[in-house]
């Protein structure tokens, strides 16, 4: 495989993706310097590293430990989770349009927090530990119910069917959430509103390290998966006949996806977007070769997220815009730019 | 990348002979044609005042201003029932012509950023002029559908090599994500959500004859030109290289065909909001009945359309009477069980 005429990546290739991987993680690096910079209290540079060292103030260290810091590591991980499922899911289905959204975990995830919001929840404070909980729980049972309706016994998953599978599940589910929209009253209407429209709103370090092994496990993995990837973007045939066990391949794929996915959106609700635009972005930067499309769509994702939740957080101070919004409204102009500006 | 596999692949593995079923095709367009009648009339005798079928004829025939139900019919639910069925078909055909045009098969009318736009500017409308009547909205929205496509049309077609499929597709997600964000912005700031959300589950309650005589000639005229061009879509459908080859003038097809889906699914929207899923549904459903010419796709589709909007709507007056269950919910439970079970028979790309 390693010596196939399509994939010989000249050297000078090799050496430009690994320049830009190591750009991009420059940017994260400002990226998160001014993030911890900017809020509320500002805190100048000097400050934030002298604080991240052990000698600032007590109250610095509790603002840059206690709230920013935490935040900041989870918008980079939730952002690095859900490109890289966005890339794995566009490789297998060889559909631009997939993205986390078709295994109808947004919308899996959505109607469990909407269920619990409208039906029990009077106070917010146990909520913010039971939802992530609830949310993961939907995403995975979605995922599940879709797997099982896709799957046929001597056929296996075939991807065209995992995607109308996905789409018919998830337009199922948004119609209930619709009927219970109607149910409830301004205020949860608003609480749900905001969960779905994407925000890393419970953020400290307990949700830090129930995030943290889903990712340093499975995006490693999914490198380690890389070569399988590119033969599979070749479309079955071809793929079957280079030998690849596709259906084997593909389910250990699709739950890597789910995986990462089910976990970040259960921290950081209906972000959908950073997943479709991470792994366009990253393709139109490194390239079609999975090697690198996967850490580069783990960094553009880490990026956008880390970028979109800082200004969410500033702009309209002291009040929040939902990360969500901030990742389209960013996103997209600039991916349209690049489409533009692309030729065919 | 990914669309140059897809052709290849297309190329190697599409049939030489197009597999159509006219016979099933042409009992499709009788059939559905007097189930959608039967259909209509029911719905319009429907209620919450009961009124005879003897009497709806009556009037529709000879109406008499005096009477109650004769108003209740002339004035309520024939339009409502009309006005269904026109955008049963209009999603409809949108979504096959979009489907056949960028050859994927999740593409629906909202990927040309019509339902986003639409439902931008119907927020803008909520959150500085609350007390906008509901024809004004019905304009707004169209402008908002409008101008939704023309900014994928136009950044589709900016680029060097001009719209392909899946620049169109791209493009159309990417808009749609930005004027949806924006929305929900909106909608978060100014606390407008929930209103919005009854805005939109009334489905086609509150449809007029006013508007039914705006949009019917444009849906009518569109529909027509979408039979018209069904033969190009059919060559369309195997791939640009492919309809290029055989003479085709492709890029005229898809501007004409762009235009088509905006005028049916941008009246449709502004009427009862994006109910996306006929237009996703009914073609794929279609080309399972009647095979991949275009010819038959399209008329069955819009048949199709119509009868699934004119029930659900009937359901929705039905289930929980005087209130009404949302009509888009409705669709989802008519069509997610049909859906899964093509899902799960279909064996062709598209």
């Amino acid at each position: 495989m390693e010596h196939s005429p399509i994939f010989v990546a000249s050297s000078q290739r090799k050496k430009k993706s690994f320049i830009i991987l190591g750009i991009m993680i420059l940017l994260i690096i400002i990226a998160f310097i001014i993030s911890m910079n900017s809020g509320h209290m500002k805190l100048g540079p000097m400050t934030v590293l002298k604080t991240l060292f052990g000698y600032g103030t007590k109250q610095q260290s509790t603002i840059l430990f206690e709230f920013r810091l935490p935040r900041i590591v989870i918008s980079m991980l939730v952002g690095a989770g859900l490109a890289v499922s966005g890339c794995i899911l566009q490789g297998i289905s060889r559909n631009a349009l997939a993205d986390p959204g078709i295994l109808g975990i947004n919308a899996g995830a959505g109607l469990m927090v909407m269920l619990y919001i409208s039906f029990f929840t009077t106070a917010t404070i146990g909520s913010i530990f039971l939802v992530p909980v609830l949310a993961l729980i939907g995403a995975g049972a979605t995922a599940a119910l879709i797997y099982t309706l896709a799957y046929k016994k001597n056929e296996g998953i075939s991807p065209i069917r995992l995607i109308l599978t996905g789409i018919a599940v998830a337009a199922g589910i948004s119609s209930v959430m619709i009927v219970l929209t109607l149910r409830l009253n301004p205020d949860k209407y608003q609480m749900v509103a905001t969960w779905l429209a994407g925000s890393i709103w419970g953020a400290n370090w307990s949700y830090v390290l129930s995030l943290l092994p889903w990712i340093v496990i499975l995006i490693p993995l999914a490198m380690y998966k890389a070569k399988i990837m590119n033969v599979l973007s070749l479309g079955d045939q071809t793929a079957t006949g280079l030998g690849a066990p596709i259906e084997k391949e593909r389910i250990i794929l699709l739950a890597i996806a789910v995986g990462l996915s089910g976990a970040s959106v259960a921290v950081s609700g209906g972000i959908g977007f950073v997943g479709l635009i991470g792994p366009h972005l990253a393709k139109r930067i490194v390239g079609p070769k999975h090697q690198f499309l996967i850490p580069t769509s783990a960094l553009v994702g880490s990026l956008l997220m880390l970028v979109s939740d800082t200004v969410g957080r500033v702009i309209l101070q002291p009040s929040e815009i939902p990360t969500g919004i901030v990742v389209a409204v960013l996103g997209a102009p600039y991916f349209l730019y690049l489409l533009a500006k692309s030729k065919s | 990348m990914a669309a140059i596999q897809e052709s290849n692949n297309m190329i190697t593995t599409s049939p030489v002979k197009l597999r159509t079923r006219p016979i099933t095709a042409t009992l499709i367009l009788i059939g559905g044609l007097a189930a959608l009648l039967l259909s209509m009339a029911v719905s319009v005798s429907f209620g919450a005042a009961k009124i005879p079928l003897s009497l709806v004829w009556e009037a529709i025939f000879q109406f008499n201003p005096n009477i109650t139900e004769h108003n209740i019919i002339q004035e309520l639910r024939l339009p409502r029932v009309i006005g269904g069925a026109m955008i049963g078909a209009s999603f409809a055909v949108a979504g096959a012509i979009m489907q056949g045009m960028t050859r994927n098969p999740m593409a629906d009318s909202g990927l040309l950023g019509i339902n986003a736009g639409s439902g931008f500017v119907i927020a803008l409308c909520f959150a500085f002029f609350p007390g906008l009547s509901f024809s004004m909205l019905i304009i707004y929205s169209f402008i908002g559908a409008a101008m939704g496509a023309i900014i994928v049309f136009g950044v589709g077609s900016l680029a060097v090599g001009g719209l392909t499929p899946i620049r169109l597709v791209l493009a159309g997600a990417a808009v749609s994500a930005l004027l949806i964000a924006l929305s929900q912005g909106i909608a978060l700031y100014f606390r407008i959500g929930l209103d919005l959300a009854y805005f939109y589950a009334g489905g086609v309650a509150g449809t007029k004859w006013s508007q039914l005589k705006i949009m019917l000639p444009w849906v009518v005229g569109a529909l027509i030109t979408a039979m018209i061009l069904s033969r190009s879509i059919s060559l369309l459908s195997l791939g640009e290289d492919i309809a290029a080859g055989l003479g085709q003038r492709t890029k005229l097809v898809k501007f004409v065909g762009i235009v088509v889906v905006l005028i049916l699914a941008g009246s449709a929207v502004s009427v009862v909001g994006s109910v996306g899923f006929i237009g996703l549904i009914i073609p794929h459903l279609t080309r399972y009945l009647v095979g991949v010419d275009y010819k038959w796709i399209i008329p069955c589709s819009a048949i199709l359309g119509s009868l699934l909007v004119v029930l659900a709507d009937l359901c929705a007056r039905m289930i929980n009477p005087p209130y009404e269950t949302p009509i888009g919910a409705l669709i989802a439970i008519i069509g997610v069980p049909f859906f899964l079970y093509l899902a799960r028979k279909e064996r062709r790309e598209l």
